[in-house]
């Protein structure tokens, strides 16, 4: 009798399972390639991550249809999210995403974009800060690296990926916090930042964990100073700059936003997509690797968190103009 | 020795079955998708790389560096035949290519371009075997400032391509650095140059775009007025026994151009953010201002089609050298194979070499097996792009358009580059009309957005000080050796003048 009746709850328990698979799995389902736009030009982070993405849903057969990246990074993103405001198929087409995604509206108001206005769908991870030098500087800390900068009396040479960009806006915090004086010189990506550290064309920089870790492992490079919220698993000896004692932490978003105006039916569906790719194996020994940290949020709290971080980066914009 | 042991394990590594299939699949694949006019390697790699999963990723790098090289070699081949190029990297291969094929001597254009490609591919291997950690720590030390002084060199060597109008060359710099210069602002981060307001200038003017245009859509206009239409594209004869003697006509003609070009372009591909689009640029110019008769080149010189060609198969090994040592892309292609790099699990950057031995030196194994294969499948495809060329010009024009518009759509997918190649093309037409000469143009498009943030790099390094060109170790001698270049023609006119006034009196 045991053996029928758990035979029977099995049964049941699969035709439930079937039930809910079949109406989440079958009520929208892309019914051509997705277009799969990412912010920024091949090559660079945000790159790196889409085909990440791209490459764990293909190995999963996780979608009827493929995930196509295109690349659209000009004018710091405004290129990706034109593209996204006025496609005439909303359903299909999703963004991979950076901080620019509030950033460049803010920058370039002409543009006329909204991104309240976009679909949330999966907020992947984010992407801490952390303060870079060369080993040969033989800076070991943050205060040492304030004295080293505060002696060279605006010789100092930091490194960055452009006036406006993520890593600008702290570097911003750290000039006007220790009133310090130094050289911004601008570069096309994170990576050729890390490079031109290694190779001590600058003094120093502020970089992803993920675009720096070769040089940080070869010894080339040493962290001082982590602006996350907590100290990074990977680099448990390095202080944040809330243990310092000034409250700041700044991160790079990586999540995927749908375009505005794509139906319920294809957000549920993309939300649905992504949260699996989420709990691949594969993502989340990504996430370990590259120092990503989870935040993750449902599409309600992902919207709210939109305002918060549009209101935030505002404020951080006009710090940064004054 | 322990290098010779190590290679001795990677190259038995490469010709294992499955690898060695994988190079001869790749080589092929890529062969085609480099002859696709737009489609270059990185596209090939891009969307070949998910499928990569289902080999282990010492043979799935093996498999993308084959498409890396095949692309190589195959974009010479619609440069040649039909005057697009095929590829980015392959531009300066029209600039002989195509007349070596409208005078009917396209196989040995063909034959140039396949033999000079396997020579560079040979001699940038045996370098990179030889030297890669001593030219990883090259590469980091060239700053802003040596990499603008190598532009500067570029251009320099440019500045005679154009023939004797040094004006004229000038303008098409110049109107090339003002293409370069849409889109956005590095340095500000602001959109700049955004033409008429169209959203599709936000993403700068992709040189394919311009390269496509003028050659592809440009020669083709050129061919229909200068010909009335009348003609078909001349006899193309192939016989094994011409392919022999065009051999020995490339061996002679060609050896000072694949020699630059091999040494050259893999120094220009170590170089992180160069590549191999300039180096086969550089090659060009360079073999062109050695030459005893520069005034051949762009006239059907084999001399002509040896140097790119030799050198963007010995950039693309070149570019691999960063990617591998420093974990650093080259080129845009190996910034996409880093990126499978991390999906397949390994970590890139400067212990890759020695916590990853044996993928590090399978991949290189390759890089000698990849090159042989391509040599093979190369010279076995010629007779059938012959066969090609002698289709009458009635169906070969509509053919060239039809590529030539896919070709520009692909590189970005907007239809807005659609209609801007379309107006370069006819630009293109009424500007050689007035011997405008558009090669500096081209180049200019290619090396503006390189040269541009490095001059305000450096600039900003010095606080505005143009001396940090010159006081630099490494800076200093090219930035030298460039004015001296730029400054020669003007030394030539002032001579000449003087002697005629000698003569006169």
């Amino acid at each position: 009798m045991t053996f029928t009746r758990r035979f029977v709850m099995a049964a049941s328990a699969a035709a439930i399972g079937l039930a809910s698979f079949g109406a989440t799995a079958f009520a929208w389902e892309p019914v051509k390639p997705v277009d799969f736009v990412i912010m920024a030009g091949a090559g660079g982070g945000a790159d790196q991550i889409a085909r990440f993405i791209q490459s764990t849903a293909e190995k999963n057969k996780l979608t009827s249809r493929p995930l196509v990246p295109n690349n659209k990074g000009g004018g710091s993103g405004a290129e990706a999210l034109i593209h996204l405001n006025k496609t005439n198929d909303p359903d299909h087409t999703i963004l991979v995403t950076l901080n620019s995604f509030f950033t460049t509206p803010l920058r370039q108001e002409n543009l006329g974009i909204d991104v309240m206005t976009f679909t949330p769908v999966a907020m992947m991870g984010v992407d801490p800060f952390v303060l870079w030098v060369h080993k040969d500087t033989g800076i070991t800390s943050f205060e040492q690296w304030l004295d080293a900068v505060k002696a060279k009396d605006g010789e100092w040479v930091m490194g960055g990926t452009g006036t406006g960009q993520e890593d600008s806006l702290v570097t911003t915090f750290l000039k006007q916090t220790f009133g310090l004086k130094m050289k911004y010189i601008p570069y096309k990506g994170g990576g050729d930042v890390a490079k031109d550290l290694a190779g001590q064309q600058i003094n120093s920089s502020v970089n992803n964990p993920s675009e720096a870790k070769g040089f940080y492992a070869s010894g080339d490079v040493v962290p001082l100073v982590a602006f996350s919220d907590e100290r990074l698993p990977a680099f448990p000896d390095v202080p944040t700059i809330k243990e310092k004692g000034y409250d700041f932490s700044y991160y790079n978003q990586r999540a995927v936003v749908g375009a505005p105006g794509q139906s319920a039916e294809a957000a549920a569906y993309y939300q649905e997509l992504f949260e699996t790719i989420y709990n691949t194996p594969e993502w989340q020994g990504y996430m370990e690797s590259e120092s990503l940290a989870p935040l993750w949020m449902n599409p309600d709290e992902q919207k709210a968190y939109w305002q918060l971080q549009i209101d935030r980066h505002k404020e951080l914009l006009a710090k940064m103009d004054q | 020795m322990e290098i010779l042991g190590l290679l001795g394990s990677g190259l038995l590594e490469a010709i294992e079955p499955l690898n060695l299939a994988l190079i001869f699949i790749g080589v092929t694949v890529g062969l085609w998708i480099g002859a696709m006019p737009g489609l270059g390697s990185v596209n090939g790699v891009a969307i070949l790389l998910p499928i990569t999963f289902l080999v282990p990723p010492g043979s799935a790098i093996i498999f993308l560096a084959a498409i890396y090289y095949g692309a190589m070699y195959g974009g010479a081949i619609s440069s040649i035949t039909l005057g697009i190029p095929g590829a980015s990297t392959a531009v300066a291969t029209t600039f002989d290519g195509r007349p070596l094929a409208l005078q009917g001597r396209a196989s040995l254009a063909l034959v140039t371009a396949a033999l000079a490609s396997f020579v560079g591919g040979t001699v940038s291997v045996l370098l990179f075997t030889g030297f890669a950690p001593a030219l990883a720590s090259v590469a980091l030390s060239f700053g802003p400032p040596e990499i603008f002084a190598l532009m500067l060199l570029a251009f320099a060597t440019f500045v005679g391509l154009g023939g004797d109008d040094i004006p004229k060359t000038i303008l098409s710099i110049c109107l090339g650095l003002v293409l370069a210069a849409v889109g956005y602002d590095e340095v500000s981060g602001a959109p700049r140059l955004i033409l008429f307001d169209i959203s599709g200038f936000l993403h700068g003017i992709n040189f394919l775009v311009l390269a496509i245009g003028v050659y592809g859509i440009g020669e083709m206009l050129w061919t229909i007025d200068s010909t009335r239409g009348s003609i078909t594209m001349s006899e193309a004869k192939l016989t094994v026994k011409g392919m022999v003697s065009d051999a020995k006509e490339a061996t002679r003609r060609g050896w000072k151009g694949t020699t630059i070009g091999s040494l050259l372009g893999f120094f220009v591909g170590v170089l992180p953010a160069a590549g191999a689009t300039p180096g086969s640029l550089m090659a060009y110019g360079v073999t062109k201002m050695v030459s005893r008769n520069p005034r051949e080149f762009g006239q059907g010189h084999p001399g002509g089609v040896a140097a790119p060609e030799a050198a963007n198969n010995s950039a693309s090994t070149g570019s691999m050298l960063p990617m591998i040592t420093l974990g650093i892309p080259g080129s845009p292609t190996t910034a996409i194979l880093l990126g499978g790099m991390v999906i397949w699990g390994l970590t890139p950057g400067p212990r890759l070499f020695v916590d990853e031995s044996e993928f590090v030196w399978g991949l290189i194994g390759s890089f000698y097996v990849s090159n042989f294969a391509a040599l093979v499948i190369n010279l076995a495809f010629i007779p059938l792009f012959i066969w090609m060329l002698r289709m009458p010009f009635t169906i070969l024009a509509p053919m060239i358009f039809v590529l030539s518009v896919v070709g520009g759509y692909a590189a970005v997918r907007d239809m807005h580059d659609i209609w801007l190649m379309v107006v370069f093309g006819i630009s293109a037409f009424f500007l050689r009309k007035f011997d405008y000469p558009l090669a500096p143009a081209v180049l200019a498009i290619v090396l503006g957005p390189i040269a541009e943030p490095t001059l305000r790099q450096s600039l900003l390094l010095s606080s505005g000080d143009p001396m940090i060109f010159l006081n630099r170790p490494v800076a200093g001698p090219i930035t030298v050796i460039a004015v001296i270049l730029i400054l020669l023609p003007l030394f030539k006119v002032i001579r000449n003048k003087m002697r005629g006034q000698k003569m006169a009196a």
